[in-house]
């Protein structure tokens, strides 16, 4: 069962079923892999082992940057020649790495083993491995979950990661009270403002997934409410649900407006009163208000175009849209869920065209003749659509910066209107 | 399997990429999952090109496996050809189209497009990145040039009238200073009159390709890319090809002599220039400091083979290492390294040359950003001399490492972390003033000194580092005189040495001490072990 979304003021009817654009083509994004490069510096006894090729380790090395160099907790078992050849039996050798972690990281309680597209190619069962290896390294929980490109894009990632967390979940004393259950990876400030909030609602007990260590992960059960943090937790709002834990509707919390329904929706789940509620959000609202004025200024009227990457593109293209005047042309995402995304496309004016997949090339086209102020891509693009006259905002910055809340409603529209102050500024070209 | 954190080189088809990056009209058509289009972002961020890699992937999905992908990649290849019209194509596989086994090759043969298209075979689960360049530049120069070889066993063609003509082979997109190196040798060749026919795979198309065959000889840049295709070439041609890489002073003058013995022209105006300073600036009486400064040298074979030479020959260091992360160019710097008396390191682990380099205990590391961290952690000074680089070493200033103005960027890169290891050491001999203190670190270097605002820890920490019997050092980390206990005054005295040879010194006066059966070590046998140590 699902609740129904919080009333909002700022909320226009839900219109007929919006058309989508689906396009098949060359998709210029990260595979789930990339995930593991923030949730490893959530789960701090967590240890993430990718099975894959050459490839997924320069990937992870390309797309981890410095942080590669401080001991990170994660590595790649590199499948070689002889694996795939049959002369070594891919299970013994995995069984092997793993030991040579787990010997060289005594401190570990939580190993990952992550699934890449040559392991699931070849069909090597990592679950299987988990088992095995549960079995023989005491101390330690072992799981598997894919971050391949062919199952996973970017932030589906912690999406995978997540739903193999669920199982592992204790279990809710059926007599318990009410408990909220916050959903999806946010930076340890965020974490705690958010549970300062709901702690001055008398919203609670709140505990947050993923929890900072493997031994703290929070019971769920039937009487477990879950809001979601993220938009792209589709497999693990599934496998949530399969526990008996109902989802509260809610947009995401990004900008004033946005925080401030999320945390309605909680609060409206608990019975708390208008009054009190006013109380506790009216000074973090004014703040975030305040912030988010001067920023107005700039985005007001610009035009912005979103490539696909992380599935955050409609809430943040709501916050644009909502609370900065901007004008939307295009939303790409990778993957829409409408389920999760109830709250937030309503809010969205009804002459954008949203899209779905990629054909790199058709949606590069579109973006030339629009010719937006402002266009949110990867790596990949920005540079060469800079170089062709376009300000650009790549998008993974989007993923690594706290955004959430209203304490950094300012920080996020900064992220948007530093490119375009930056192109004002520059007097040499 | 092979447990990796980090890897000196990427996949081969990485190095596909980087050989049609660099080129104009051609267009590589990588059969590749989702995802793998990250490897764009290496030449829009780090190269931080303007253009994105002319490679379109096909970026299948789970959904996809089974025939569909063959399909996928027909369309993808058709559609790649009707939107930029390139005139000639490359298609290849990725790791993870390797194991489902669509032929791209065959495939783009039933498509019949009207342009020459070559398969690429690149075994990703045994070979690298240098290979995947090396083949792919290879297999472009015979599919194009080879068409326009003379029957084998026919005498090479009478050489056209006018100026000596060579190709510049080995230039590459996200090559270590390709860019400047190509600008630097193409003027020093000009001197001697000899003229740049193609340099390729950087800067040319398919039709400077194909006429390959025209040059005089051929000047091999970068081995690691353009050997095999200089080989070819010479079997093919007749033309005869350089073995010198001009990386130093010496090695620039030699490849100078070969180039006009090549090209049959006088040497001489190339040889002496002006504004060649690295020579004056090292017997300069302010590099008398460098004589003897212990150095270890890692990188791909080519440019540490040629650090190597520079650093005994010209810089009047001492070489204490020398490794290459390449196997296929193991040869040059076993050999280098067999002339100055080290032991060559071949290893793509980098806990081994983390592990070489504190054994070795420089003061100086050339390496690649990998030792710049490594370097950075055991607070040595370094400087980068190979790839794998990072953005800052794309800049935008002229920066070859080729060639005379390339000894001259050389010497300014490799002596400045030094100065600033004797700004350190000036500043160790103030170190009883409270800001300078031991606790401070070395600041350039942002090693393990802490902040001066916790001193009690800091000081707690130093004595642990000096202290290896101390209870808080984790297992299987002690030298083996961990019974060795130091006196307090040669505790104090030890603080005093700059913080660069101090872990040397530590470890010669435990490694004294323990010989000697001494089971204190005092400020006696420091300095004993100073004398009985000492260069």
């Amino acid at each position: 069962m699902t609740l129904a979304c919080a009333p909002d003021t700022a909320i226009a009817a839900p219109g007929a079923k919006r058309d989508v654009l689906r396009e098949r083509g060359q998709r210029e994004v990260f595979c789930g892999l990339t995930g593991i490069v923030w949730l490893h510096r959530k789960i701090q006894d967590a240890f993430f082992l990718i099975v894959g090729s050459r490839t997924c380790a320069h990937l992870m090395q390309s797309a981890a940057g410095v942080m590669i160099f401080a001991e990170p907790r994660f590595a790649t078992a590199i499948i070689e020649e002889r694996d795939l050849a049959g002369m070594a039996d891919a299970n013994d050798e995995l069984d092997r790495v793993a030991a040579q972690v787990l010997a060289r990281r005594p401190d570990i309680k939580m190993l990952f083993l992550v699934g890449s597209c040559p392991s699931e190619v070849i069909k090597m069962d990592l679950s299987r491995a988990a088992e095995r290896l549960n079995a023989a390294h005491d101390g330690v929980r072992v799981l598997a979950y894919s971050g391949s490109g062919i199952e996973t894009t970017f932030t589906e990632g912690e999406d995978t990661c997540l739903e193999a967390l669920v199982p592992e979940l204790p279990a809710e004393d059926p007599d318990a009270p009410a408990s909220l259950l916050v959903v999806g990876a946010l930076a340890d400030v965020v974490e705690d403002q958010f549970a300062r909030l709901f702690d001055m609602l008398g919203v609670g007990p709140v505990r947050f997934l993923p929890a900072r260590n493997a031994s703290g992960l929070p019971p769920v059960g039937p009487n477990t409410r879950y809001l979601l943090a993220q938009p792209f937790l589709g497999r693990t709002g599934a496998a949530l649900e399969g526990r008996g834990a109902k989802r509260i509707a809610a947009p995401f919390p990004l900008g004033a407006r946005g925080t401030e329904a999320w945390l309605r929706a909680a609060a409206d789940a608990w019975g708390v009163d208008r009054e009190r509620f006013e109380t506790v959000v009216a000074a973090p609202r004014a703040r975030a208000a305040k912030a988010l004025a001067r920023h107005r200024e700039a985005l007001s009227g610009c035009s912005v175009f979103f490539f696909p990457d992380s599935q955050l593109e409609i809430p943040l293209a709501r916050f644009l849209h909502e609370e900065l005047d901007a004008r939307l042309i295009e939303v790409g995402t990778p993957y829409l869920h409408r389920g999760h995304l109830d709250c937030e496309l309503p809010r969205l004016p009804a002459d954008v065209l949203l899209s779905e997949g990629q054909h790199v090339d058709s949606q590069l086209d579109r973006c030339r003749a629009a010719r937006p102020d402002l266009t949110m891509c990867g790596l990949g693009l920005a540079n060469p659509l800079e170089a062709e006259g376009l300000s650009t905002k790549w998008a993974i910055e989007l993923v690594f910066t706290p955004i959430q809340g209203f304490e950094q409603a300012g920080d996020l529209a900064e992220l948007f209107t530093r490119p375009l102050r930056r192109r004002d500024v520059l007097r040499v070209s | 399997m092979k447990l990796t954190v980090w890897t000196y080189e990427g996949p081969p088809h990485v190095g596909a990429m980087r050989v049609v990056t660099g080129m104009k009209d051609v267009h590589f058509v990588l059969h590749a999952p989702q995802g793998d289009t990250y490897a764009d972002l290496l030449f829009t961020m780090i190269e931080r090109r303007g253009h994105r890699p002319p490679v379109t992937y096909t970026t299948f999905q789970a959904r996809d496996l089974g025939s569909d992908t063959a399909e996928l990649f027909k369309d993808a290849a058709k559609d790649a050809y009707e939107r930029f019209k390139p005139a000639a194509m490359l298609v290849g596989a990725s790791c993870t189209a390797e194991l489902i086994q669509d032929d791209p090759g065959g495939l783009a043969t039933t498509l019949g497009l009207p342009c020459p298209v070559l398969p690429l075979e690149l075994p990703s689960y045994m070979r690298r990145e240098n290979w995947g360049a090396s083949e792919t530049f290879y297999r472009l120069v015979r599919g194009l040039a080879g068409p326009y070889a003379p029957a084998p066993g026919e005498a090479r063609a009478e050489r056209r009238p006018g100026p000596p003509r060579c190709n510049l082979l080995g230039a590459s997109a996200l090559g270590f200073r390709h860019r400047d190196d190509v600008k630097e040798i193409t003027r020093l060749l000009a001197r001697m009159g000899i003229e740049v026919a193609v340099s390729a795979p950087m800067g040319s198309g398919p039709q400077d390709i194909a006429r390959l065959g025209e040059a005089d000889f051929n000047v091999v840049l970068y081995p690691e890319i353009a050997e095999e295709a200089a080989r070819w070439l010479e079997k093919a041609f007749g033309q005869p090809r350089t073995t010198i890489v001009p990386i130093g002073v010496s090695a620039t003058r030699d490849f100078i002599e070969e180039a006009a013995r090549l090209a049959g022209v006088d040497p001489a105006p190339a040889l002496e220039d002006g504004d060649l300073r690295l020579p004056w600036w090292s017997r300069s009486v302010d590099s008398n400091y460098l004589t003897g400064k212990r150095v270890f040298v890692f990188g791909d074979g080519t440019h540490a083979a040629a650090a190597a030479r520079i650093a005994v020959e010209e810089m009047g260091f001492e070489l204490v290492g020398l490794g290459a992360y390449n196997r296929e160019f193991a040869r040059p710097v076993r050999e280098a390294a067999a002339r100055y008396g080290v032991e060559a390191l071949i290893s793509d682990d980098y806990l081994e040359v983390e592990a070489a380099i504190e054994a070795a205990a420089p003061e100086l590391v050339l390496g690649t950003q990998m030792e710049r961290h490594i370097a950075k952690r055991l607070g040595i000074g370094c400087a980068v001399i190979s790839a794998p680089v990072h953005v800052e070493d794309f800049p935008a200033r002229y920066a070859p490492q080729m060639g005379f103005e390339g000894a001259n960027v050389i010497f300014d890169t490799w002596v400045h972390p030094l100065v600033m290891g004797l700004e350190e050491h000036l500043l160790g001999m103030f170190r009883e003033d409270f800001e300078f203190g031991h606790d401070a670190g070395p600041s350039h270097l942002g090693a393990h000194g802490a902040p001066r605002a916790a001193p009690a820890a800091a000081a707690s920490e130093i004595m642990h580092e000096l202290m290896p019997a101390a209870p808080a050092r984790p297992a299987g980390d002690q030298p083996e005189t961990a019974d060795a206990v130091w006196r307090e005054d040669a505790l104090a005295e030890l603080k005093k040495i700059p913080f660069f040879v101090r872990g040397k010194a530590r470890r010669n006066a435990e490694v004294y001490a323990a010989e000697c059966g001494a089971e204190v070590i005092t400020l006696e046998t420091l300095y004993d072990a100073k004398a009985h140590f000492g260069r």
